[in-house]
């Protein structure tokens, strides 16, 4: 049953260190603030899930907190690599990162079948593909009524899965709309969910067909405004595609992505003193 | 860039506005696309812009019927979303919407392709020891085996066009003749790689790809050296048709809205 909670209540107390937690989003609501708390709490050991692994992930990964990543696309869309995610499993920096590679749409299909309760995901797949040779969690089944070769890939099942939306009411009920991207089949997939949203409101007054998580389907709900920046909350605040290409410069460097992360996430004590610092030396950077 | 002069001494062109123009017009009217983004996402939408205003642009990130007036820099765009006739999950678009066998033409980029069409988006270099690693699959190796044809747009040279991928991520071809009707994948496959120098299509009987268009001023001398394996030049050889003002002028409002849209214009990094 999902408690309204500060964001490092819910961080501390539902994330434990190994655990495999998924903080999905589709460019659209990624649980940036959510990442944040992660690294502010020195998570150790997490295996990350995402199908796009984007500058959340490259952060969590750059400030040692995950052991393995699974993922099927993994960049800074639109921008190029990400520096953290490559100098992590090219260099072993600043701890290695094992990594289990997929398609997307296996990695959708086993989002539902996580959400389902079923053991492994089936699709028609990877034919000719070369991950499957490198991948032992892809495997080929037979269609036991015809007999037709399938792909079959493990359910994923996180132990948290950590999303952001538009709206909670107070009894804990989330609504979300635009790119909703795997976030459902996400949350019921996983064993706990977290759920960072843009607004409290009395009423959700949401359409009967719309995406509704109920309260008794999450473990926790934290109001935190602004918490997919900089991806974007439609209705709310628009990306900001201008840190996505300046995260290029800030993450090419060792030394210059852990000054980032020291200053705006470790030294900072919440999203809402990330704000306030990223305002400052934003506004700094422009006036030189 | 270098800017192209045609015959008309008016018209004039870059090589990616060309390899733009001829990858549009290889989208019929009405047809159902699956987008990637980048390259391929703005000849769809030129396309959509210019002579096919019924395609359907799908994004694997949910949208459908997507059209969008400034190009998205990421698959999940709200542009799309706002733009499109409905948005569906993630997991739809691919089972109901992709395997369900709904998808005309697979729009897709490449890191690299091979004399059979193959997609490398994985990695260069050794799979665990990587020279280079890349972002990766994506939604490519479904869209190239399930949408009933496929387009390939990439800038063409001799490290994007290599005799032998060091990694097949998503399957053209794979080694040629009937090798991929034979591993039973659905789709027919790569039709054409259109590049900033000419049109690349499929031997009907060996699958090899074949130099079959050149764009206006590319001689097939310089075709041949941008790619790694001794290519084949059909003996039909066209020249691609001089892109018309109505493209060109459609392609650069949509270049200038999307600059402007997303902040290039006041010089990306801020």
């Amino acid at each position: 049953m999902a408690r309204l909670t500060p964001l490092h209540e819910a961080v501390s107390d539902i994330i434990q260190n190994g655990d495999t937690v998924a903080l999905e989003g589709f460019t659209h609501l990624i649980p940036h603030a959510a990442g944040h708390e992660i690294i502010r709490q020195g998570k150790t050991d997490l295996t990350l899930v995402r199908m796009t692994p984007d500058l959340i992930y490259d952060q969590i990964i750059g400030s040692g907190c995950a052991s393995k990543l699974i993922f099927s696309w993994g960049g800074n869309p639109g921008v190029g690599s990400l520096h953290r995610f490559r100098d992590a499993i090219e260099q072993g920096w600043p701890r290695p990162l094992a990594y289990e590679e997929h398609s997307h749409a296996a990695l959708a299909n086993a989002y539902v079948a996580g959400a389902s309760n079923l053991p492994f995901a089936v699709l028609r797949g990877y034919t000719g593909s070369d991950l499957p040779k490198v991948n032992p969690n892809i495997r080929f089944i037979e269609c036991p009524f015809t007999g037709e070769k399938l792909a079959a890939i493990p359910s994923i099942r996180p132990d948290v899965t950590v999303i952001h939306a538009q709206k909670a009411d107070r009894r804990g009920n989330v609504l979300l709309w635009g790119i909703v991207g795997v976030q459902k089949e996400a949350v019921l997939a996983a064993k706990r969910a977290i759920v960072t949203v843009e607004e409290v409101v009395d009423e959700l007054d949401a359409p009967p067909n719309a995406c509704v998580l109920p309260r008794w389907a999450v473990a926790a709900v934290c109001h935190v405004p602004g918490g997919a920046y900089p991806s974007y909350a439609q209705d709310y605040y628009e990306r900001d595609n201008r840190f996505y290409q300046a995260w290029d410069a800030i993450s090419r460097s060792r030394e210059a992505f852990t000054a980032w992360i020291d200053r705006h996430v470790r030294n900072t004590a919440d999203f809402e003193e990330f704000k306030r610092v990223f305002a400052e030396t934003t506004k700094s950077k422009e006036a030189v | 860039m270098d800017a192209l002069k045609t015959n008309t001494g008016v018209l004039e062109f870059t090589a990616t506005e060309i390899m733009t123009v001829a990858a549009s017009r290889l989208l019929k009217d009405g047809t159902v696309c699956f987008v990637g983004i980048g390259l391929p996402s703005t000849a769809a939408n030129l396309a959509r812009l210019t002579h096919a205003p019924d395609v359907v642009l799908i994004y694997e990130s949910g949208p459908i019927g997507a059209k969008p007036t400034v190009l998205p820099l990421s698959i999940g765009d709200g542009e799309l979303a706002l733009t499109a006739d409905t948005v569906v999950s993630t997991p739809e678009i691919f089972r109901y919407w992709l395997q369900g066998g709904r998808i005309d033409v697979g729009f897709l980029g490449a890191a690299q392709v091979d004399r059979f069409a193959n997609i490398n988006t994985t990695v260069i270099g050794d799979y665990a020891n990587p020279k280079v690693r890349l972002p990766g699959a994506g939604g490519a190796p479904e869209i190239a085996s399930q949408a009933k044809e496929v387009f390939i747009v990439l800038k063409q040279s001799t490290k994007a066009f290599v005799n032998k991928l060091p990694f097949i991520t998503s399957a053209g071809y794979l080694d040629g003749g009937d090798a991929r009707e034979k591993a039973g994948i659905p789709g027919k496959g790569p039709a054409a790689v259109i590049t900033d120098l000419g049109i690349l299509t499929p031997d009907p009987v060996t699958r090899e790809l074949t130099l079959t268009s050149v764009h206006p001023g590319v001689t097939v001398e310089q075709v041949k050296a941008a790619t790694g394996w001794d290519l084949k030049v059909s003996p039909d050889l066209t020249t691609t048709a001089v892109p018309q003002s109505h493209e060109l002028e459609a392609l650069r409002d949509l270049l200038a809205h999307t600059a402007k849209a997303h902040g290039q214009s006041a010089g990306g990094e801020g």
